[in-house]
């Protein structure tokens, strides 16, 4: 099979995709916890953290805790990682979405250093993510991430980490 | 020990502090001493067990705070901003152990530092260091006693 396949109906390509996002993101134990989601347009994400009471850090304001801010952003950049990994894997043919399970889950980037600039505090409310991988080699990348609540123009936190990119026939 | 200390109900009082079972070991005169228990819930990484870096940054945000509150004068104070080093993966099953220092403050600004550990003292698990905001509770600041 080295001819490229024909193209497939929309709803096919669509399902793929976003099965291949939830076993990236379904497997995580700790994204469950914080009960972050990822919506996908193409082949962007936005990560979605729905406010919920166990965030808080500060109950006199309130406001979300600033270590779920920063553990929502590092979340945001590191499946974004693995995803444009995942994505340009799958575009090429040489990824099929369907062998990703529970089982089979791309391994996932290291977090070498993470740094956070708090700048305004998380209300209580929704609060989005949504990151950009600004360099990306064999073995490092550099992530930016800004997370915003109502409005998209006024964030709340913003930051940039870099990670180890994990080899990827190390591990089938 | 059914009643707990003043400082663990501070912390008790946090419900995202709650929800990671956080404890208050030590605090005083801008230190602060706290750990993290291990929890399934708190796995980044399903292929290995290891706790996601995220808890990880949510406990030292919590001790580095914890660390300028208990600063002399200090009132009240949030996080400006955190960096964090991640020198190697948290063993499984471990509790985790961060140490924070204010080892300098003004009257608006407090520097922190600290590190995290699992049950093997040797190389942290990882590092931080950062700028939080100061809120104290002299207007002016004070003659040296």
């Amino acid at each position: 099979m080295s001819q490229r396949p024909r193209p497939e109906p929309v709803q096919i390509i669509k399902e793929r995709r976003d099965k291949a996002l939830r076993a990236l993101v379904g497997g995580i134990p700790y994204i469950r916890f914080l009960g972050i989601r990822f919506d996908r347009r193409g082949d962007e994400l936005t990560a979605v953290l729905p406010f919920d009471e166990k965030l808080i850090g500060n109950p006199y304001l309130p406001a979300i805790h600033g270590g779920v801010t920063s553990a929502f952003l590092e979340i945001t950049a590191m499946i974004e990682l693995s995803w444009s990994g995942l994505w340009e894997e799958m575009e090429k043919g040489t990824l099929d979405p369907r062998a990703l399970d529970e089982a089979h889950l791309p391994r996932l980037p290291k977090t070498i250093d993470f740094t956070v600039d708090y700048l305004r505090s998380g209300l209580p409310r929704d609060a989005y993510a949504r990151a950009r991988v600004n360099r990306s080699g064999r073995r490092y990348a550099s992530v930016h991430v800004e997370a915003w609540q109502d409005n998209r123009a006024r964030l709340f936190a913003q930051a940039t980490g870099h990670f180890l990119i994990p080899g990827r026939a190390a591990r089938d | 020990m059914t009643d707990p200390s003043p400082a663990q109900r501070f912390i008790d009082a946090i419900p995202h502090a709650r929800a990671l079972g956080l404890q208050l070991q030590e605090i005083a005169d801008g230190k602060a001493v706290m750990t993290m228990p291990y929890a399934e819930a708190l796995i980044g990484d399903p292929a290995t067990g290891v706790i996601a870096g995220g808890a990880v940054s949510a406990l030292m945000d919590t001790c580095c705070g914890a660390a300028v509150m208990s600063y002399p004068g200090a009132r009240g104070t949030a996080t400006l901003d955190l960096r964090i080093d991640y020198m190697r993966a948290a063993k499984p099953g471990q509790r985790i152990i961060a140490r924070a220092e204010c080892f300098h403050a003004s009257r608006t600004v407090a520097f922190v530092r600290a590190t995290a550990h699992d049950e093997d003292e040797g190389l942290p698990v990882a590092t931080a260091s950062g700028a939080f905001t100061m809120e104290s509770t002299t207007a002016k600041p004070e003659g040296k006693a």
